[in-house]
């Protein structure tokens, strides 16, 4: 990384293409998966059109993927809507989390920050958070080229339709997993960490292989800040 | 090339949900003070949200997600981002080729 050459007030230009740079990664992983949503819409009796608008309107790929698989005509919209909520409840926290560091951003763009707080974004933003304050210049490079490479993807899968490998048999789903790895390990400086971790994993394979689903995210997560909360610290008692 | 009311429904319903999630943070009294377990508890955030969302499939799904994701974290201890990535999709595809 070249971020000791940085001063601490780089040009929004240099903040920007350090956003698009470190979400360069995370843009060609979520390709093929936005192409197999696409597919996939099509294949559920979706239009190429709604297809492009499900990815840019609702912009969550684990959501989206869950939809569809249970897609029925007409689209019961009350189950779309709880789907949508229990599997992005996560978000919830996450936003908690992000607002925090949004002091350079003016007020009026908080919400489109939070409505373009996919996984990946947020968790980049966080890691650059716990080094340097986030800048929107960042936040948009971060933004920009990710969204627009899901709505493409999408519409790329819509229009080609089912004559696609799954990304899975490729291990590309690993480039995510492989992501969050190392974000999680950057910050195993900070007091208590191994407890939240184990914490927050043992919660979520525990609910996980109880009750599969969108749960065990939740129940994680808050085990892991639970530990984090309430465990011994690290520092001072 | 049309849009179905139904599924413009469906899919409005879906966003105005995934939306409410995401501005849950704005909810929160401005000017709030992050002091004690609080702090604890937020600042643990990141690493308890993303460490929740890989576990299960790390170590309930099967062999060979155990095994990548074993050979992804002994990388990510030393190499950088794009190294541990490549580990990650040799590591799953080759170990679900061998143990399928």
């Amino acid at each position: 990384m070249s971020d000791s050459r940085l001063s601490r007030s780089a040009s929004p230009l240099t903040e920007f293409r350090e956003g698009v740079l470190t979400t360069l990664p995370a843009i060609a992983a979520a390709v093929p998966f936005a192409v197999l949503i696409g597919a996939l819409a099509v294949d559920k009796g979706l239009s190429v059109v709604e297809s492009g608008l499900m990815s840019a309107l609702v912009f969550a790929g684990a959501s989206q993927f869950v939809a569809l698989e249970g897609w029925t005509a007409p689209a019961p919209w009350l189950a779309l809507c709880l789907t949508a909520l229990a599997v992005n409840m996560r978000h919830g926290l996450m936003s908690v989390s992000l607002v925090r560091r949004l002091e350079r951003f003016p007020c009026w763009s908080h919400p489109v920050v939070l409505f373009f707080m996919v996984d990946e974004i947020w968790a980049f933003a966080e890691a650059r958070a716990a080094r340097r304050p986030l800048t929107p210049a960042f936040y948009a490079g971060l933004v920009t080229f990710f969204y627009c490479a899901w709505v493409a993807g999408t519409l790329a899968g819509a229009a080609l339709g089912g004559m696609l490998p799954e990304p899975k048999a490729f291990g590309l789903d690993f480039t995510f997993i492989a992501i969050f790895v190392v974000l999680i390990l950057g910050f195993r400086a900070r007091p208590g960490f191994v407890l939240t971790i184990l914490a927050s994993a043992g919660v979520a394979v525990t609910v996980d292989l109880l009750w599969p689903g969108p749960w065990s995210i939740m129940a994680g997560a808050l085990a892991g800040i639970l530990a984090a909360a309430f465990g011994p610290r690290g520092r001072a008692a | 090339m049309s849009i179905d009311p139904d599924t413009l429904l469906g899919i409005l319903a879906m966003a105005v949900a995934t939306v409410a999630c995401r501005l849950v943070g704005l909810l929160l009294p401005a000017g709030i003070e992050w002091r004690g377990r609080l702090a604890a508890g937020l600042e643990a955030m990141p690493p308890a949200v993303l460490a929740a969302i890989i576990a299960p499939t790390l170590l309930a799904t099967g062999w060979a997600e155990t095994l990548a994701g074993a050979a992804v974290v002994v990388a990510a201890w030393r190499l950088p981002m794009t190294a541990v990535i490549g580990v990650g999709i040799l590591g799953a595809a080759g170990f679900r080729y061998l143990l399928a």
